[in-house]
């Protein structure tokens, strides 16, 4: 379980997340939306120790990461998938060695091992035929899918999406959806998906967290979504074009001012 | 006010950062086999491939370092085969290392500051980070250690070239003789000058591969700060290859 208490963070002045608390727990699926520069991803970051809070405390099953030795803090972060914005996949490696890189940094197993693993990881994420390929050679939603691949390559309990949808067309958008919610189910793990893509959070989660001007605005569950009848909250879901449909009521939420 | 302290207290913020990632990395130099195969590939890129622009450069020193002092010293007074001395002893105390190193800081510095900027702004670095590995150690200290060894073999080389510039020099202008030029460099050779340069090609072999990893490591700003990043290692590690190179000839000449 994933607990965050009263995270404060600045940059240069500039607070980006005031007195943010958020609980994760084990087994769900958790969307954190926002605006544009919300702070969704710095808090992702916060997560898993990249970025230290100028207040306020990361728990992962408990601990402090804050707290802890820089070697702790890398075992910790072993329990983790991280598929970045971008995709993060290493140039100089195809897209095998990508894959193949933290099973041969952090495992000790023959080549054929890693070779039988890294092309099960490709086969969850619906790729292959692409292990010889150069990041700079794949696709937008190829690339993405082969940094899931590698964020899943050494069993993780938590899986941290940031973006996962965004610059994909909506049919590649549909199968990184579909494989977020497959990957949760084939593999039990939690999920933690930072997205503005509606159609996304309406597709994968369980439960949402809404940031808006650096604090957390909103908690609930995907029902509790449906029926919001918080204004801000239902600006910014009925901006998107894909909330058409969501119907807005009453609600068990959470509602900070 | 705020501004003028920020800017003030900017360099101390560097410096304290610099040792930060120094010791970070420090701490990984027991993990040799997590970084073997990159350190072996560090060597190749940093010291194999630069043999070639380091040779033609010290050559051409050791050549246009020979006609000058032709030009300027020799008289009926004084005799030929000070042009060997000096053109020698200059490649080993001085031009041998410095050349190099102002080589290095652009080809060598230049390439790991965009090379570790662009892993920055893509989340290449984060993701090292995320896996759970220590990406101060995994990529910087190969590239260090590669200067540091590979340094001295490429200081080695250019002031071998530049004796071999100096002395085809001599012989195609015809201002001193071979044996004349090889009398003066024996007659004037110190044992501690190759001792010397061996010394400052180390230090200066850390200084470009440290600065320049600091420099890229804490790249920000996209495509512009990778550049910025890039010229800035070039430049700040040529200043330091100054600073050190007057601090190496107080201390130990």
């Amino acid at each position: 379980m994933i607990r965050m208490e009263n995270i404060c963070k600045s940059f240069g002045g500039r607070v980006v997340l005031d007195d943010v608390s958020l609980d994760m727990p084990e087994g769900e699926t958790l969307a954190i939306i926002g605006r544009s520069g919300s702070g969704k991803s710095v808090l992702m970051k916060h997560v898993i120790g990249l970025l230290r809070p100028n207040s306020g405390r990361v728990l992962v099953d408990d601990t402090d990461i804050g707290q802890v030795s820089y070697k702790t803090l890398r075992g910790i972060r072993r329990q983790f998938g991280v598929l970045f914005q971008g995709g993060a996949l290493f140039d100089s490696m195809n897209a095998f060695d990508n894959v193949a890189f933290p099973l041969r940094t952090f495992r000790s197993d023959p080549e054929h091992k890693v070779r039988a693993r890294v092309l099960q990881c490709l086969d969850l994420v619906n790729l292959s035929g692409v292990e010889t390929e150069k990041p700079s050679e794949l696709s937008g939603g190829m690339a993405k899918r082969v940094a899931l691949a590698r964020a899943i390559a050494l069993e993780p309990r938590y899986i941290l999406y940031d973006e996962p949808t965004s610059g994909l067309d909506p049919h590649t958008s549909t199968r990184i959806n579909k494989l977020i919610n497959g990957l949760a189910e084939k593999l039990a793990v939690t999920s933690i998906v930072v997205t503005h893509d509606m159609r996304s959070v309406l597709s994968v989660a369980d439960r949402v967290a809404f940031l808006h001007k650096t604090r957390m605005h909103w908690v609930g569950t995907i029902g509790a979504l449906h029926r919001s009848t918080n204004k801000i909250l239902r600006d910014f879901v009925k901006a998107n074009e894909y909330s058409i449909g969501v119907d807005v009521r009453v609600s068990s939420e959470t509602v900070r001012p | 006010m705020p501004v003028l302290q920020r800017r003030l207290m900017q360099p101390l913020f560097s410096l304290g950062r610099y040792a930060l990632l120094l010791t970070k990395g420090f701490v990984w130099l027991g993990q040799f086999s997590a970084y073997r195969k990159d350190l072996v590939a560090q060597c190749v890129r940093i010291g194999i491939e630069s043999i070639p622009i380091v040779a033609l450069a010290a050559a051409f020193s050791g050549a246009v370092t020979t006609v000058q002092t032709a030009y300027q010293l020799v008289s009926p007074f004084i005799p030929s085969a000070v042009i060997g001395a000096v053109v020698v002893q200059s490649l080993i105390l001085e031009l041998g290392a410095v050349v190099t190193g102002f080589i290095l800081a652009g080809r060598v510095g230049a390439r790991i500051a965009a090379e570790l900027g662009t892993m920055r702004v893509t989340d290449q670095i984060d993701a090292l980070e995320a896996m759970g590995l220590n990406s101060v150690g995994y990529l910087i200290v190969p590239r260090i250690l590669a200067g540091v060894i590979m340094f001295p073999v490429l200081y080695v080389s250019a002031v071998s070239v530049g004796v071999a510039g100096g002395l085809l020099a001599a012989a195609a202008t015809d201002v001193v003789t071979m044996a004349e030029f090889v009398q003066g460099a024996r007659e004037s050779y110190l044992l501690f000058g190759p001792t010397f340069g061996l010394i400052k090609s180390v230090v200066f072999g850390f200084v470009i591969t440290s600065i320049s990893c600091y420099m890229g490591y804490f790249t920000e700003g996209g495509a512009e700060g990778v550049g910025r990043s890039t010229t800035q290692a070039a430049v700040i590690s040529c200043v330091f290859i100054l600073i050190s190179d007057f601090m190496l000839a107080v201390l130990l000449l």
